[in-house]
């Protein structure tokens, strides 16, 4: 009998909410801590890929705001200001500097797309390494907090872990309802066709600022919850490379798909941890992995997953959901 | 009685290439005006003219007496102004009904109420009813991607009327369909025609679909408009037939 | 102003470097829409090779120079072609992109495994001496370096618009499709591309190892100043890619000695974003009209 895909989807999810939420009491405290930078780095994942996955809009920049994010809560926290607000503005403004970053987007797409993204990535980077009155430069920020949730303190690590837990399973809903409503259709609609969509009433200037704005909000959340995570902060981790390894999440666990982010995260984040004794040769093998399956399937590991279970009769049925192919304008002057 | 869409002395230029030369025309309500002529006479270009989707040289476009000229498309569609293009435009990702949804949606409510509002935006029942329509009802959560031309194309079509939309323009609907697939389209949007007295105005090289279908037709070549009637006198007029035969 | 054409001659000339990494970069474009996110690491590796050559297999340098020729030429050339950009030929743009930022990472961590994370002194072209001309004391090896790059672009501009390979190689950049109706060897034309690319990165490897030394994360900074010449430049043109080197590279050093150090490469993104949102076809590019 063949086991249906949903059927296989909800067991995985099953377990995998079963195993988070006894991981704790599995592992030792430095497990607890990579697995909340996990959680992280997923909920940072799960921005960029609405920006790409969902919305089709290359952004080399989701580490300039979980940069962005981090400061904000690194810096005001240690003067007194309590967590939650810190929170809150650092989404809030990395919403409106993915706004304004999403304005290039309407002149220009793909690689030059990327390459403004990457500038303003390295830029931000340069701001966070150089302005030492702002952010202590190479020195870093300090003793950062954790914060309470109705007086409870967050500050072992365990607690802290399901602190960040909760706050995945809020964002992974929320953004569920988000792509399942109007605008998740909106956002396809731009990525697949946007001059169609256009001609359908869909706003895709304004749909494509909020893809952006959404999707670094998410970046800037993400960075507050790890400035209080890691307790202090540098500028090396928000430089190009983790922009890139972002990219490389959302890809290698599959573009456009609801759980890609989560499963790329653990390629990039858990399994290094699990197989450090192969050290450099990890990211050699990762490397490895993520050029075949651009080579093989470029729909991520998820894709691949899809790709089996799917009835082969079907399986012409899905092109590449990734993006559209910029080497071949549509025409549609005549 | 206001026309329907009004082009007034519009003109495109590429570079040195007049695409477009100085072109009028109305269209009046209820109408189907054809819009015929060789290869390359300009025909998609004042299409997109008209619905800026490129910015005209010169000249002005009325809607119910409106100026729209330059309006986005967007906007233009929100105004209950639809097209089809001459290559198919489908969303291959969402199933059909979905593709339907979305040509819908934006009409409804505002960006904010969209996304705290239905799922569907409350359209599911009137995709059901377009795809019915259509006769795509098998269909309807398939991809779209993974249907055939011929049903590609009925769902571009169904998804320009799917908002209700006052005025139709569709790019070349039967290139490349085949003909009972054609026969089933014409009266479809013959249908449409009569029942919701939608106005359309149909770009197409297949002659004899376009005399069968349209009530007036207007004739380019290199740009400009040279004749202009009912289907009879156009096909009778020897400016026609040379813009036709003379290449 | 002695200070002044200094700084301007060390500027062409590190620019100059940039240009070819530049050049190769807009070849593999304009030929096979390859946008090589590892170009910096194709320049870093090269150095290797001939370091490789040179301890391991006790050959002169001149002799570790040419078998590094030959092997970038099999390996970033030739295996590069076939083994990644040939079989993504249908995906887009996209995800050949990833698959050379895999590739980017794989060259690093190699480097850094088999050969260490040490920075690795390399033999310099030219005696570390300077030479006056009217006042001013340029470096021998700034002339040298500008000398074998200008000398480098002209062979290739000469083999390209001189001989029948060249034509047919700009023809096939230009309009693939219709190069291949005209009865011209496409496939031949973009392995060929891919070679000069090779051999280019060669080149600019054996002229910048000895100023930054061999170092497997050299390619980070280098690739970003080729992606950024190429586009200042104009993504579509090989003559754009050697202006926007040298316009890029004498940017760069004015701006380390007259403002600021730290912010040395401020200057250069802010030129590269302002470049792209408002003549995207670069200085010298083409338009490249934006269809509807």
């Amino acid at each position: 009998m063949m086991v249906s895909k949903k059927t296989l989807a909800v067991a995985a999810m099953a377990l995998s909410v079963v195993f988070l939420l006894v991981a704790p009491f599995l592992f030792k405290p430095y497990g607890v801590f990579i697995l909340s930078t996990w959680v992280v780095m997923t909920i940072a994942a799960i921005g960029l890929n609405l920006t790409l996955g969902y919305a089709g809009q290359v952004s080399l920049a989701q580490a300039a705001f979980v940069g962005i994010g981090s400061y904000i809560t690194a810096y005001l926290t240690t003067r007194g200001w309590p967590f939650w607000s810190t929170y809150m503005l650092a989404g809030t403004s990395c919403f409106i500097v993915g706004w304004l970053l999403g304005y290039p987007a309407l002149r220009v797409q793909h690689h030059y797309l990327a390459f403004v993204t990457l500038a303003f990535n390295t830029l931000v980077y340069l701001i966070f390494r150089n302005e030492e009155w702002l952010t202590r430069g190479i020195y870093g920020i300090m003793n950062i907090p954790r914060p309470e949730v109705l007086g409870w303190s967050m500050a072992k690590p365990i607690p802290f872990y399901y602190f960040l837990l909760a706050h995945l399973a809020l964002i992974s809903a929320a953004t569920w309802a988000l792509i399942q409503s109007p605008w998740g259709r909106a956002f396809i609609a731009v990525r697949e066709n946007p001059i169609r969509a256009l001609s359908l009433g869909v706003d895709t200037r304004r749909y494509t600022l909020m893809a952006f704005a959404l999707g670094a909000g998410l970046g800037g959340i993400s960075g507050s919850l790890y400035a209080a995570l890691v307790q202090f902060i540098d500028p090396t981790p928000f430089a190009l490379g983790l922009s890139l390894n972002l990219l490389l999440m959302v890809i290698v666990g599959g573009s456009g798909y609801f759980f890609g982010p989560f499963l790329g995260a653990v390629v990039a984040v858990l399994l290094p941890e699990w197989l450090r004794f192969a050290q450099g040769y990890y990211l050699m093998g990762y490397a490895a992995l993520v050029m075949l399956l651009m080579i093989f399937c470029p729909t991520g590991l998820l894709g691949f997953a899809d790709r089996l279970l799917t009835p082969k009769a079907k399986s012409d049925s899905g092109p590449n959901p990734v993006l559209p192919d910029s080497a071949a304008p549509q025409k549609a002057a005549g | 009685m206001t026309p329907v869409l009004e082009v007034r002395n519009l003109r495109k230029t590429f570079g040195g290439i007049v695409a477009v030369d100085d072109v009028s025309f109305n269209v009046n309500d209820g109408e189907i005006l054809g819009i015929i002529g060789p290869n390359g006479s300009g025909k998609s270009t004042l299409f997109n003219c008209i619905l800026g989707q490129l910015q005209p040289s010169a000249g002005e476009v009325f809607l119910h007496g409106k100026a729209v000229t330059r309006t986005r498309p967007c906007d233009l569609n929100r105004l209950g102004v639809s097209r089809t293009f001459q290559l198919l435009q489908i969303f291959p990702q969402l199933t059909v009904r979905e593709n339907l949804i979305l040509a819908g949606q934006e009409h409804q409510g505002t960006m904010l109420s969209r996304l705290f509002g239905r799922r569907d935006a409350g359209l599911t029942g009137a995709a059901n009813q377009m795809i019915e329509f259509f006769r795509l009802g098998h269909l309807a959560d398939e991809k779209a991607g993974g249907l055939s031309y011929g049903q590609q194309k009925l769902l571009d079509a169904a998804m320009a009327f799917m908002a209700g939309p006052r005025l139709v323009l569709l790019d070349e609907p039967a290139g490349g369909v085949n003909l009972t697939m054609l026969q089933s389209l014409r009266e479809r949007l013959r249908a449409i025609n009569a029942e919701q007295g939608a106005t359309f105005v149909v770009i197409e090289h297949n002659m004899e679909f376009v005399m069968a279908l349209c009530t007036r037709i207007v004739v380019l070549a290199e740009g400009r408009i040279i004749a202009e009637g009912d289907p009879a006198d156009v096909r009778r007029n020897p400016k026609v037939i040379e813009a036709y035969l003379g290449h | 102003m002695a200070d002044f054409i200094q700084l301007l001659i060390a500027g062409l000339a590190t620019g100059g470097i940039y240009a070819l990494a530049a050049v190769g970069f807009t070849l593999l474009w304009q030929t096979s829409q390859t946008i090589n996110f590892a170009q910096g690491e194709f320049v870093m590796l090269p150095a290797f090779f001939v370091l490789i050559g040179m301890s391991f297999f006790g050959m002169p340098f001149w002799l570790a120079c040419v078998a590094a020729l030959i092997l970038s030429m099999i390996t970033l050339g030739f295996m590069f072609k076939k083994l990644l950009v040939d079989p993504m030929l249908n995906h887009g743009t996209l995800p050949l992109v990833i698959a050379t930022i895999g590739l980017a990472i794989l060259m690093k961590e190699g480097v850094r495994e088999f050969y260490g994370a040490d920075a690795w002194p390399f033999p310099p072209l030219a005696e570390a001496t300077n030479v006056t001309v009217l006042g001013a004391a340029l470096s021998l090896q700034s002339l040298i370096i500008l000398g074998i790059t200008i000398g480098a672009v002209v062979a290739l501009q000469l083999f390209l618009s001189g001989t029948r390979t060249g034509r047919q190689m700009q023809a096939t950049a230009l309009n693939p499709s219709v190069a291949r109706i005209l009865g011209i060897p496409v496939e031949r034309m973009i392995l060929y591309t891919f070679l000069i690319n090779a051999a280019l990165v060669m080149l600019a490897a054996l002229l910048i190892t000895p100023i930054y030394l061999a170092k497997f994360s050299n390619g980070e900074l280098l690739g970003l100043y080729a992606f950024i010449a190429a586009i200042i430049g104009g993504f579509n043109q090989m003559r754009g890619a050697i202006v926007g080197g040298l316009v890029l590279g004498v940017i760069d050093n004015f701006t380390a000695v007259y403002i600021s150090t730290q912010y040395r490469l401020v200057v250069p993104l802010v030129f590269l974003i302002i470049i792209i949102l408002f003549r995207p076809q670069g200085l010298l590019g083409r338009v490249e009209e934006r269809t509807v």
